[in-house]
């Protein structure tokens, strides 16, 4: 017995909700955390290099490599025809996306060769060397060209319907018809991408990448490499960023890199250059949105018709999903009583296009916000007012159904707009700000609060689940693994709370180690935001099976019921006896009790039936709000973020400090979306913003002057999380639609706010000022 | 027009490659790119650097980035590779007390040149003020920019000190200010994907002594 101890610490040193610092924290700052392009290299490590198309849509007539096979250095050209299974990386089964490209090419930069060298720079200039004779076909790389030019699809549309929108568009006093063009995003996650593959025994290979989602990286390499699955172990410790970016783009880096190593019985390391990770990896998808809308003169939608067409590039990816996702999110917080919302996810001449934080989410939201913002402006009001007028209702009420016919039942939009409302000063800085714009020559100002309603689930149902192994050492040190993976978000941090809450010892006794899919198998991508929720609970489940073991261990070993067995700090108490845990573990060993587990969880209750477009495919929504007032100079178009109030609802968080970090950097990368990034093609097909001096990215100094951030405290998930806490990844991402409509009403005062500026994202300094001369004229 | 490929190469590789490549232009169903291999060999130089306090020879070849005679010859991965373009600061690194791009220069201009990299100015357990400022503040999310941020933010409130005027100073005959401003105009050459500037601002601003 050890009463001192536990009189001294009565807690412990970060249980779940603890503003805990990252686990990583010491390192990151003293640049000893590695990422994979910092572990030592296996002796006599290869590299590699791709060579691409120059042409957007072409036959390939024919490929002379011969120079490439023999300049200094190179040890291995591999085209298509070298990958020893099928040539195919689709991660949804459609065989549409090869590793490398044969016989055609279908965007400019499409991998068709990669070089094996000695040095990284010996692989890159030897893959200039390559003399391929193309015949062109057509290519079309706008969603516009694209419908102009007989359309085809990547993959099926979705509809989702519900009531009559076409009778309700006709008996509605008012309607309004538009278009709205949203750009994609590069995910610039500061690590690129890249692979590290070791071969081993037999047909064994151990890739080491850069990936949110190993296991599918695992059934890729497999698949390419014509092995099972049990022979591919693929491992990450921590990411640099990944953002959706990692989520099937490290597929083909890593499937190179691990032919290559198998063929050549060498460790590879595939590390392309910013370039060529911008030009051959997927974004998020752009999008042109058609609405129409009825409403009354109240601004009470009666109907809403929307057709979301995607650039979704060369093949499928995870289009499908990712416009399906757009349609989940056209409705935003507000009830449509009539609704039928089609997606048109088109086939392009570029690069496909990817899951990206939001996952199609985010332009779902904004075409809805759109059409909030027409009524508005149609109706003189501001559109805060249309907003509260068509919020989703109570529970219970009539006014509860999404157009997936799923009722919000947790509704608290509401309540978190109001606040804001009042703790930002909305109204009155909103009167102030009209007043200034009236005598304001040059410069005017604008001020807009929106919400964010999001939907938290994979739809792809078989996804939400998760699984987590934990070993209990004889010195009672903790082992921690899950099947989520670190890029920054805080996952691993969180997940050890969790473990360190359940067993009530110090963080400092949990190890967290690299996500590899030896240990916990067939997981799932960390995405979706659902890594927390789903691992967190994994590793509680395989707590709880010790914890039951261990109890049945103390209760016969002490002769006291199961229920006088309690895990207190730092300790064990077994009816009156206060055992330090490591001494407990220590004597459970000795009686072999098994101490390691696997956890596992599957989220409860969703389903989705998509041919129907019914179901309810999320577990739970997340909500928050924001305010962002903002200045524009009306003879230049630049213009500047003033001020950002944020109330954010994650649930009971598992880590605030954490959270609140989620939700201002989704805010800024958000905020870079809609404002200066800027994707651009040419006439060829050729990607022009490949590098970021001509793609912009938030700076410090874009960062808004005033950013105000809170959580919603008082905030619990109704339905029973880990902790009763919220997804906090992708949700706040959204909030920065508040400063695009801030800069709209900015534009929309040179013309007395008498008309919608339908400023279209992003809504680059240049779009400002042509959007500011068009209604001048107007 | 030039054969695009010749851009996506790296700056130093580009400096080099330049002399020696031909310049094609292609026609629609024509042979897409060619280019002379006929590269002569290399220069290898030796260069002795004072990196972290502890001298160094190296040898490199003379087209190698300081950055990557850090990061490969003498295995400090501490200092990252974000663009190696000079576009993202991720490679920031203080030579002779000004910070700079480490992926922007050769090597071979740095004889005898004394540099600071993450790894010299603290390690756990001895961290440097700055770096214990971005522990308190979260100063990171996925941490790769950070080794990046902290050689910046120090050799900036060096470089406001000695009175080097910025963008934003409005008056470049006195003192600059040491306002956030000023900081945050000054650390727009490093950029967080992550979006923690909040917290790297509160960092800085913290060791600097001012007010946010
Ligand atoms: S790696 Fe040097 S600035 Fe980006
Ligand atoms: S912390 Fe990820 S880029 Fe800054």
């Amino acid at each position: 017995m050890d009463k001192s101890a536990f009189e001294e610490r009565k807690t412990i040193s970060a249980p779940m909700h603890a503003s805990l610092r990252h686990d990583s924290a010491h390192k990151h700052v003293a640049g000893s955390a590695d990422y994979i392009d910092d572990m030592p290299e296996p002796e006599g490590t290869l590299h590699a290099a791709l060579g691409m198309s120059d042409r957007a849509h072409a036959e390939i007539v024919s490929m002379d490599l011969s120079a490439v096979r023999t300049a200094p250095g190179v040890v291995w050209v591999m085209t298509g025809a070298d990958v020893p299974g099928h040539n195919d990386i689709s991660p949804t089964g459609r065989h549409d996306e090869p590793v490398l490209a044969e016989g055609r090419v279908e965007f400019h930069g499409q991998p068709v060769f990669a070089v094996i060298a000695e040095s990284r720079e010996a692989a890159r200039k030897a893959a200039r060397l390559a003399k391929i004779e193309y015949r062109d076909l057509p290519h079309w790389t706008e969603v516009t060209d694209t419908l102009e030019n007989g359309a085809t699809l990547v993959t099926d549309p979705l509809t989702l319907s519900r009531g009559d929108a076409d009778a309700a568009l006709a008996a509605s006093p008012r309607t309004i018809s538009g278009e709205m063009r949203i750009g994609g995003q590069d995910h610039f996650y500061l690590e690129g991408h890249i692979a590290l593959a070791i071969p081993g025994e037999d047909d064994d290979v151990t890739v080491w990448s850069s990936t949110q989602h190993p296991s599918e990286v695992q059934h890729m390499v497999g698949h390419a490499l014509g092995v099972p699955s049990n022979a591919v172990t693929v491992q990450v410790r921590r990411m640099g960023g990944g953002f959706g970016g990692k989520e099937t783009q490290s597929n083909q880096f890593a499937a190179i890199a691990a032919i290559a190593a198998k063929k050549l019985k060498r460790a590879v390391k595939f590390r392309p250059d910013r370039d060529e990770d911008m030009t051959t990896t997927g974004k998020r998808h752009d999008f042109l949105v058609a609405y129409e809308t009825g409403f009354d003169e109240e601004g009470r939608i009666q109907a809403v018709k929307a057709n979301y067409a995607a650039r979704c590039g060369f093949s499928s990816d995870l289009s499908g999903p990712v416009t399906d996702r757009a349609l989940f999110h056209a409705d935003n917080a507000y009830f449509y009583p009539n609704v039928r919302l089609t997606s048109q996810p088109l086939k392009t001449n570029t690069v496909s296009n990817t899951a990206f934080r939001g996952f199609g989410g985010p332009q779902g939201m904004v075409g809805g916000e759109r059409i909030i913002e027409e009524i508005a402006y149609a109706l003189g009001k501001d559109p805060l007012e249309i907003r509260k007028a068509n919020f989703y209702g109570e529970p219970g009420s009539d006014r509860v159904l999404t157009p997936y016919h799923q009722p919000v039942e947790d509704n608290i939009v509401a309540r978190i707009v109001d606040e804001l409302d009042h703790s930002s000063d909305y109204k009155a800085r909103r009167r102030a700000i009209i007043d200034f714009n009236a005598k304001s020559r040059v410069i005017r100002k604008g001020i807009a609060l929106t919400p964010v309603k999001f939907g938290i689930s994979f739809t792809a149902t078989w996804y939400n689940q998760a699984g987590a192994l934990v070993h209990v050492y004889q010195d009672g040190s903790i082992h921690l693994n899950h099947g989520g993976t670190e890029m920054g978000q805080g996952l691993f941090t969180k997940v050890a709370q969790v473990l360190a809450d359940a067993f009530q010892v110090d963080i400092a006794t949990v190890k967290i180690t690299a996500t590899t899919t030896a240990k916990v198998p067939n997981t799932s991508a960390t995405a979706a935001s659902s890594g927390s929720d789903l691992n967190g609970m994994a590793a509680f489940d395989a707590a709880r099976q010790i914890k039951e073991r261990l109890v049945a261990f103390a209760a016969e070993k002490w002769g006291v019921s199961p229920d006088d067995v309690a895990f207190v700090p730092h300790h064990v108490r077994i009816g009156e006896t206060l055992v330090p845990f490591a001494d407990f573990i220590k004597q459970a060993y000795m009686a072999r009790v098994q101490l390691s587990a696997a956890g596992f969880y599957k989220t409860p209750k969703i389903h989705w039936d998509r041919a129907k477009g019914m179901g309810s495919p999320f577990y739970y929504f997340a909500y928050g709000a924001a305010v962002s007032e903002v200045s524009i100079d009306t003879l230049t178009g630049e213009y500047q973020v003033d001020r950002v109030d944020i109330l954010h609802d994650v649930g009971r968080s598992l880590n605030p400090a954490i959270d609140k970090g989620q939700v201002e950097g989704a805010f800024v990368q958000g905020m870079g979306w809609l404002t200066t990034e800027e994707l651009w093609w040419d006439d060829k097909g050729r990607l022009r913003t490949h590098a970021p001096s001509t793609y912009k990215i938030p700076l410090a100094s874009d960062r808004p002057k005033i950013f105000n951030v809170r959580l919603a405290e008082w905030s619990e998930n109704a339905e029973p999380t880990i902790g009763r806490s919220k997804a906090v990844g992708e949700p706040p991402f959204m909030l920065a639609i508040s400063v695009l409509e801030a800069l709209s009403m900015a534009v929309a005062s040179v013309a007395d706010y008498r008309h919608c500026p339908r400023l279209d994202a992003p809504a680059t300094p240049e779009r400002v000022l042509m959007a500011v001369e068009r209604l001048r004229g107007m | 027009m030039a054969s695009p490929i010749h851009l996506e190469l790296s700056r130093p590789q580009l400096l080099i490659s330049s002399v020696v490549t031909s310049v094609v232009t292609g026609t629609a169903a024509e042979a897409a790119t060619a280019q002379s291999p006929g590269a002569e060999m290399p220069q290898n130089s030796k260069v002795s650097m004072i990196v972290n306090d502890e001298r160094h020879e190296i040898e490199v070849d003379n087209r190698t980035s300081l950055l990557d005679a850090l990061r490969e010859h003498l295995r400090l991965t501490g200092t990252k590779k974000g663009c190696d373009h000079g576009q993202c600061g991720a490679c920031t690194v203080m030579v002779e007390g000004r910070r700079i791009n480490s992926c922007l220069t050769l090597a071979v201009m740095h004889q005898g040149d004394e540099i600071t990299t993450i790894e010299g100015l603290g390690e756990p357990g001895n961290l440097h003020p700055m770096q214990a400022a971005f522990v308190k503040h979260d100063g990171f999310q996925c941490g790769y920019c950070t080794p990046g941020q902290i050689c910046s933010a120090v050799a900036v409130l060096e470089e406001i000190k000695a009175g080097i005027p910025s963008h934003v100073t409005s008056d470049i005959t006195a003192a600059a200010p040491l306002t956030t401003t000023e900081i945050r105009e000054r650390m727009s050459g490093n950029i967080c994907r992550c979006g923690a500037y909040s917290n790297i601002m509160d960092a800085i601003v913290e060791v600097a002594g001012t007010r946010a």
